[in-house]
């Protein structure tokens, strides 16, 4: 009891930062990272899907709604896309997605797309890192949450 | 003023009727009050003498309802004003309904009057007399008000994209042309804003929705069977202020999900109870895939492939799109 009452008053905000990682790509580049002990912050929860194009703009959407801080959405290099062309259709979508979240007043740096191949497992945590950072600065996502998901 | 007139449109309609060309005529009918018209099938010339109406209040457009319409035997006649066409096109690019079920006229159209700034000059309005330029308001509390006809028209018609119809089987009265319209106007007025005047500005606005989904109803862009909306396993909720996100979340899926496919009709703010500006959504959108990806007006032309839907190797990186609308605005 009094070690988490210690922990409770040292507390300072850690982000929650929701990773869309495509299969062939990013999360074996999330995997290179780890097999290489190159360290970024736990605060990332990655979510494995089979292409970047696999993400609805709803699903960033939701993860804001349940108290995401920040979204970044992982894939392949264009160009390389083990399904020939899903990521120029996620490259389409998250520009105009994005745009609008501008549009309607929520901070552009708490989303963003990254690529990363399989082989880029340092670029995957200096991505991460950076992510974390910045959206650490920004505080918490105060414009896209429902209140009854926060603690 | 519009240029055809009632008597013209149900001559036609006859005419189409009598000679076997069609079996029914997709229209409008009087509502409760003058300003208050509704869309109405015919099938006999006694029934559109009685009850068909064209005026200042025949805004709706009809693209959406042949969907359901074409699904029945017979042809049926449709009047599209130049806005309509283009959602005409769209839905036909899309597989919507058979062409062939469907009789085109195209009507001209000189804009069409905005009840809700109507209902600002006077209350308790008898009727409205529309003489060009300016319109008299027939009121019952306020008397007669003349007000410039201008200012009465939403701004779906202040803007009007174009006058030329993109698809029709038969033409009354002269086509016109594709207008270079300030459109984009409003948008970038937002797009100067700070991040915190527009969450300001949006959040007023959408704060004020109570999900009737007249919106998405109306739009004919929207023709899912199952709309993601009604699936309770979505994530979305049903209701209005169900929680502090659920007005963002509705408002931005359902932009995103017409985008590069929405041709500015501008329906979703006529039939707004609330009077949300909600063709700003859809126009930024628009405005983005323009600036992105090169202009792209949704049903100028049957079977063109929507922006979202296609790609190119050297299109923008999301941040720098997102970067590049800013420093345009």
């Amino acid at each position: 009891m009094s070690m988490k009452n210690i922990e409770n008053n040292n507390e300072t905000y850690r982000p929650l930062i929701v990773a869309f990682c495509c299969n062939w790509c990013s999360y074996a580049g999330a995997d290179l990272a780890g097999n290489n002990r190159l360290a970024y912050p736990a605060d990332v929860k990655i979510i494995r899907v089979p292409c970047s194009c696999r993400v609805n703009p709803t699903f960033i959407l939701r993860a804001f709604q349940r108290g995401a801080d920040g979204v970044i959405i992982c894939g392949c290099h264009p160009g390389d896309c083990h399904y020939t062309s899903g990521n120029y259709y996620t490259r389409r979508r998250m520009s105009l997605m994005f745009s609008m979240l501008d549009y309607l007043g929520i901070e552009r740096e708490r989303t963003r797309v990254e690529w990363v191949s399989a082989a880029e497992g340092a670029k995957f945590a200096a991505t991460m890192n950076d992510f974390c950072e910045t959206v650490a600065k920004l505080g918490k996502n105060k414009r896209l949450e429902d209140l009854r998901c926060k603690q | 003023m519009q240029a055809v007139t009632r008597e013209i449109l149900i001559n036609k309609a006859a005419e189409l009727l009598g000679n076997g060309t069609v079996d029914r005529v997709f229209g409008w009918k009087k509502g409760e009050f003058s300003y208050d018209v509704t869309p109405a099938l015919f099938t006999t010339r006694e029934a559109m003498d009685a009850d068909f109406v064209f005026g200042d209040f025949c805004g709706a457009n009809f693209s959406k309802y042949l969907v359901a319409e074409t699904r029945k035997e017979g042809k049926v006649l449709v009047f599209l004003k130049p806005c309509d066409t283009y959602s005409f096109n769209q839905l036909l690019t899309e597989h919507r309904f058979d062409r062939e079920k469907v009789y085109v006229v195209g009507i001209p159209c000189s804009g069409m009057l905005d009840t809700v700034k109507i209902k600002a000059v006077a209350e308790g309005i008898a009727s409205v007399e529309d003489n060009g330029d300016r319109v008299t308001v027939h009121s019952l509390f306020d008397g007669d008000v003349t007000v410039s006809r201008n200012d009465m028209l939403p701004d779906r018609c202040k803007n009007c994209k174009s006058k030329k119809h993109v698809a029709y089987d038969e033409l009354i009265g002269e086509d016109g042309e594709v207008i270079d319209s300030g459109r984009f106007d409003e948008v970038e007025k937002l797009e100067k804003m700070t991040p915190d005047e527009r969450f300001a500005f949006w959040q007023n606005e959408l704060s004020r929705c109570i999900r009737c989904n007249a919106c998405r109803d109306v739009c004919p862009a929207c023709t899912c069977e199952k709309c993601v909306f009604d699936n309770p396993d979505s994530g979305v909720e049903n209701k209005a202020a169900a929680n502090s996100f659920e007005e963002k979340m509705f408002h931005i899926i359902r932009a995103f999900h017409v985008a590069g496919r929405c041709t500015d009709c501008g329906e979703c703010s006529r039939v707004c109870p609330q009077h949300i500006p909600l063709h700003l959504l859809n126009r930024k959108f628009i405005k983005d895939i323009n600036e992105f990806y090169g202009d792209y007006q949704a049903g100028a032309e049957v079977g063109s492939r929507a922006p979202l839907v296609n790609y190119t190797a050297d299109d923008p990186e999301p941040a720098e799109a997102v970067e590049r609308s800013h420093h345009d605005a």
